[in-house]
């Protein structure tokens, strides 16, 4: 007989690269990830465009690194390896996107694995979970 | 499973979004069945005010002709039967009284606070 | 009525954020209403955590039963050393955010 895991439910408001709130969150799924928890995040407002696939890394003339050197953070990445990380340990990622913030945002091409959605979605999940914790934007 | 939505950042992005965007799912969220209820505190508590206005942003040629309608959203919450909470001592803070308010909007006092919390099975901050 | 422990995590300077004393308000309240609770700094708030900065008193949210916590990641990233810290404070990872979530605990981030 297979056990589902509770799952633990985010929601991420900040736009890329704008916020240590976003790190933050980042570092709560990458723990969340590693245990094997089960994991859905809505993401709402500017956070959408966290796995945006377009993000570039760029090179570093002040430091004088190259742009493999720089290894610069792009969020896609950090929500990929999320969910490498997730499926690698037994758990899994969901990861929905507010449809009209992706569409005003002009956002629509995400990384694969990311679905779009609406607030109906993160209250959904938020029934189906253990717990849901909201990190949302400010001035 | 009861929810309490405290919601303290005000104004932000809410001409362009033509909505306060957590006023706005929370509408979402208590129209597909949520048991909800809405703590408006720091700046938020103006949300509560009768009378704001937004004559709707122009920009070059181009008008907006949705603006945002704080006011009628509270009013829509507290017609679906979300209570609307507004801080007391943040009201008092910022020279708002009563009769300032949308019909309905009741006052909480911040000791009251940890009871109301206790009685949601979740309290979301945004 | 059970009661429902609670985590608030305090994201907000307590000097350039005027809004940055909601957090501790409420831990006094939650605590004096028979509430267990944990007080968690991240990011600019714990450098109110610095022993000698001039902020309220940590010792009355402790004194208090809070529980105060800062987020060991935030202090290095600030130069804070778990040594430097003010009485009551102590360093935690951010696992405890986690590990509150999963007791179901009200998580709450300001």
């Amino acid at each position: 007989m297979t056990t589902t895991r509770p799952s633990l439910n985010f929601v991420l408001m900040d736009a890329p690269l704008e916020s240590a709130r976003t790190t933050t969150a980042f570092r709560l799924l990458d723990i969340a990830a590693r245990r094997g928890i089960p994991i859905k995040v809505f993401a709402y407002e500017g956070a959408v465009m966290l796995p945006y696939a377009r993000q570039q890394p760029h090179a570093n003339a002040v430091h004088g690194t190259s742009v493999e050197e720089e290894n610069h953070f792009l969020p896609r990445t950090a929500v990929a390896a999320l969910m490498e990380t997730a499926q690698r340990q037994g758990g899994q990622l969901d990861w929905v996107n507010c449809g009209l913030c992706v569409d005003e945002r002009g956002a629509g091409e995400p990384i694969a694995g990311v679905r779009r959605g609406s607030p109906v979605d993160f209250w959904q999940q938020a029934t189906a979970s253990l717990n849901t914790l909201v990190i949302a934007t400010r001035d | 499973m009861k929810v309490m939505h405290i919601v303290d950042s005000a104004y932000r992005a809410t001409v362009e979004e033509q909505d306060d965007t957590t006023l706005w799912l929370t509408q979402v969220i208590a129209g597909a069945g949520a048991q909800v209820e809405l703590l408006l505190r720091g700046n938020a508590v103006n949300y509560a005010v009768r009378g704001q206005r937004v004559e709707g942003l122009a920009i070059g040629a181009w008008r907006q002709t949705q603006p945002p309608r704080i006011e009628r959203d509270i009013a829509a919450l507290l017609a679906r039967g979300v209570p609307v909470l507004a801080l007391a001592e943040d009201l008092a803070q910022r020279g708002l009284k009563a009769d300032a308010l949308v019909a309905g909007v009741e006052p909480l006092r911040f000791g009251d606070l940890p009871a109301r919390m206790q009685a949601c099975a979740r309290v979301w901050h945004w | 009525m059970t009661t429902t422990p609670t985590l608030l995590i305090d994201s907000r300077d307590p000097f350039a954020s005027a809004d940055g004393g909601f957090a501790r308000e409420l831990a006094l309240a939650l605590a004096r209403a028979d509430v267990p609770v944990t007080l968690f700094y991240v990011h600019n708030a714990v450098l109110g955590t610095r022993r000698g900065a001039k902020v309220k008193p940590h010792a009355e949210l402790a004194g208090s039963g809070v529980t105060l916590l800062a987020d060991a990641f935030s202090l290095a990233e600030r130069g804070i050393d778990a040594q430097q810290l003010a009485a009551g404070v102590a360093a935690a990872p951010l696992d405890v955010v986690i590990d509150k979530l999963l007791a179901g605990w009200h998580v709450i981030w300001h």
